[in-house]
């Protein structure tokens, strides 16, 4: 027969301090996990919403990134008019040149600079963009120096702003809109009218890439495999979608960074835990002889500590996650090696990631509470009457 | 220090419980001493005498943005520069795209008095700078991929669309920089098309005086200010520090993760050592029956507990200098984690905090302890 649960509950509670303390060592070390596993899952997020599933981005054969791919114009005339690329309404091949780039801006209240990408545009690129939205202003003018920021980039940056002014290229640049596309990368970009930034940047003939659409989910395989055949192009192509999400790894120095953190604090919380079982053992003592007198087996004895273990850790897991919610929808910028720039993300605390705290808090907890659990349930009961 | 063996006598008593408390004082100490060298050897270490002298100039836009080989000339002519090479990275892939090092384009002539701190023998040094294809590697990928003087080595380019063939003419050794691999910058300009060949990733300046440095940077910058093409100039630490940044804030994360371990430090050791003030209070009030002060006895629970978080505090840069160990064998994409090591200063602070921790979370209940008064701690059966 099992001890009830509240024989449990009402021994922590007795022990206030001493729960409380070890629930914040575990607390804390939960809140170091939880924020790392936000901020990886924010800027996953980011990455898997940007691009559309039947877009295919095309870049020279050999460069792995838009940034150094130097796509000719020549490319894009002969690319356009492949088969398997989607027309709109008005016949035209959707199909995007474009020219990407990187500029430099100094954040908000403080001296850090921040690499951002800068895009060159033209009418059918926005179309491409399925859920893309001006927040206030408007797009730009082809031919002029104007230019719409990603909503993300208003809150970290003090020059992005409409009605501001910044300067690339050869001259600066009227600052006339703010786009938003879900939470994608493009809240991180800047666009501009591509022939003037190519003209800025005397890179006319030389672009960076080439977005298209394909007809249909049965094409879009098609279409990649028919373009990197193509021997006269000379391509690479890939979905949006994938050139994406292969950009996650950014994530990787501060995601080992934060694991290894984590792991070792937890080392450290399992011999507090276990410490703080081994007291509360010998503390009881008698009442774990008066449990085997009224008839309760080492098994239930062993149950009964090992809970209690758990229920602390539990305790801890949760305190840990009201401890990181703050952070949640914090937006914050991380550097990728892909695109050479920054992208801004929010911190995303999901039911998923607080599941996975509490499950850490309670691996804790059972490690740290296995081994007194046992020691309560050896205990010989006339000894351990005689204890204490 | 005569009251030394009781309290050692006191710490050993309960071992598991002093084991136990000394294991998580420790893997929290650990933790922390690696962080705090890690945050020291990047934001706080002084740069060596040779990158004391080193400046880097880029294009203000982005490091990925290329600048005129013109501007080598101008910065020449600054007063106080010594020398200036290119240092272009070249990227590309060896033999497969999981082989990561530095692969750099630059000019093999002037090289080596910038970096003088690259060992490598006269005659490679000159083997290398003859043949136009040589090149200079790293100890490190020399024994990661096996390759010997006058081996051949063949570059894949990304970022330039061109396939080189090396040959291994020298190799040198830097610890912190063992990953890295340099060659001739005319060897990639040729390979390239003529309209490609006018670029430069980055200038590596040499100054003559460390107390030059700031105004060589703001001569160059100012020179080009109203070019199309603006430049930044910048130490070659802080140049290397924005890499770091690149990471995202990691100065704020490392501060904030070093409080949260103190602090749960604080709390495991205040948590244990309350435990044992408690069992101890009746022993309190047996030395106070023999006549000792309740100063005395309040140092002696405060030495136990020094004592322990010590004692955890040693264990605790013990595995901290196997930790950095580990990660000097890791992948060198920083300098200052191929050389991170546990420095003087890191291992007294984290000594230092080990010793507060314990006083400071046995104080309270200690004192409550050494104020109980005889009869009522005679009394107590904790």
């Amino acid at each position: 027969m099992a001890i009830p649960l509240s024989y449990n509950l009402r021994n922590l509670t007795v022990r206030r301090t001493t729960t409380l303390m070890t629930a914040l060592g575990i607390a804390l070390t939960v809140s170091v996990l939880l924020a790392v596993l936000a901020l990886v899952s924010g800027l996953q997020n980011a990455f898997q919403t940007t691009g559309h599933p039947l877009n295919v981005l095309v870049t020279r054969k050999g460069s792995n990134a838009e940034l150094n791919s130097n796509f000719q114009r020549t490319q894009y005339q002969d690319l356009k008019f492949k088969p398997g690329i989607a027309r709109d309404s008005k016949g035209e091949p959707m199909a995007s040149l474009e020219m990407v780039t990187v500029i430099v801006l100094e954040q908000a209240g403080s001296d850090e600079q921040s690499n951002i990408t800068v895009r060159g545009m033209t009418p059918v690129g926005l179309t491409l963009r399925d859920g893309l939205q001006l927040e206030s202003g408007r797009w730009f003018a082809p031919g002029r120096r104007e230019a719409v920021v990603g909503s993300s980039l208003t809150k970290r940056f003090g020059q992005a702003q409409i009605g501001r002014k910044m300067r690339f290229g050869r001259a600066e640049w009227d600052i006339v809109g703010v786009m938003k596309q879900g939470n994608s990368a493009t809240n991180s970009e800047i666009w501009a009218d591509l022939n003037q930034l190519s003209a800025d940047y005397d890179r006319v003939d030389v672009l960076s890439s080439a977005l298209v659409r394909a007809t249909d989910a049965a094409g879009v395989q098609a279409l990649i495999n028919d373009l990197k055949a193509d021997q006269r192009l000379n391509v690479d192509a890939l979905t949006e979608k994938s050139y994406y999400e292969q950009q996650t790894v950014s994530a990787l120095p501060v995601q080992f960074l934060g694991m290894f953190v984590a792991a070792v604090m937890a080392v450290g919380s399992c011999f507090a835990a276990m410490n703080t079982m081994y007291a509360s053992v010998a503390r009881r003592a008698r009442e774990v002889g008066t449990l085997r007198v009224l008839g309760f087996s080492k098994g239930s004895i062993l149950l009964s500590f090992f809970l209690e273990s758990i229920l602390l850790s539990v305790l801890g897991g949760v305190i840990g996650i009201l401890l990181v919610l703050p952070l949640n929808n914090i937006t914050t910028g991380i550097g990728s090696f892909v695109t050479f720039s920054e992208i801004a993300f929010n911190f995303r605390i999901t039911p998923m990631i607080m599941i996975a705290g509490v499950s850490f808090a309670v691996i804790m907890g059972a490690i740290g509470g296995i081994l007194p659990a046992g020691s309560a349930a050896r205990k010989e009961i006339l000894t351990a009457l005689r204890e204490g | 220090m005569r009251y030394f063996p009781l309290m050692f006598r006191n710490a050993v008593r309960n071992r598991r419980r002093s084991v136990l408390t000394v294991c998580s004082v420790a893997a929290s100490l650990c933790l922390l001493g690696v962080l705090m060298a890690i945050y020291h050897a990047f934001f706080l270490s002084s740069p060596t005498a040779e990158q004391e002298l080193r400046l880097v100039t880029r294009n203000r836009i982005s490091l990925a943005n290329p600048m005129p080989v013109s501007y080598k000339q101008k910065i020449q002519q600054v007063p106080g520069v010594r020398e200036v090479i290119i240092y272009q990275w070249f990227g590309g892939v060896y033999k497969d795209p999981k082989n990561i090092f530095a692969r750099f384009a630059t000019e093999p002539e002037r090289f080596l008095t910038i970096y003088p701190e690259y060992k490598v023998p006269q005659e490679q040094k000159t083997a290398w700078q003859r043949e136009r294809t040589a090149c200079l590697i790293g100890e490190e990928i020399a024994r990661k991929y096996n390759l010997k003087l006058g081996d051949r080595m063949t570059l894949v380019g990304d970022i330039f669309p061109v396939t080189l063939e090396f040959t291994v003419r020298a190799i040198f050794d830097y610890k912190p920089a063992n990953e890295a691999m340099f060659f001739h910058i005319d060897y990639l300009f040729e390979s390239l098309n003529k309209r490609r060949s006018d670029f430069a990733g980055t200038f590596v300046i040499l100054a003559d005086a460390p107390g030059n440095v700031p105004r060589i940077a703001q001569q160059i910058d100012d020179q080009f200010r109203n070019s199309t093409i603006q430049t930044r100039t910048e130490s070659e630490r802080a140049f290397q520090l924005s890499f770091v940044s690149f990471l995202g804030n990691v100065k704020m994360f490392l501060l904030i993760v070093c409080a949260a371990v103190t602090f749960t430090i604080l709390l495991v050791t205040a948590n244990t050592m309350a435990m044992s003030v408690r069992e101890r209070i009746r022993e309190v009030g047996i030395l106070k029956t023999l006549g000792y002060s309740s100063r005395i006895s309040l140092a002696i629970v405060l030495g136990e507990a020094a004592l322990l978080s010590l004692a955890g505090g040693l264990l605790g840069w013990a595995l901290a200098a196997g930790m950095t160990w580990v990660i000097r064998q890791g992948p060198g994409f920083f300098a200052e984690l191929k050389t991170l090591v546990i420095t003087g200063p890191v291992a007294v602070v984290l000594l230092v905090v080990a010793v507060l921790i314990g006083v400071i979370s046995s104080f309270i209940p200690a004192l409550s302890a050494s104020r109980t008064n005889i009869l009522d701690s005679l009394r107590y059966n904790g």
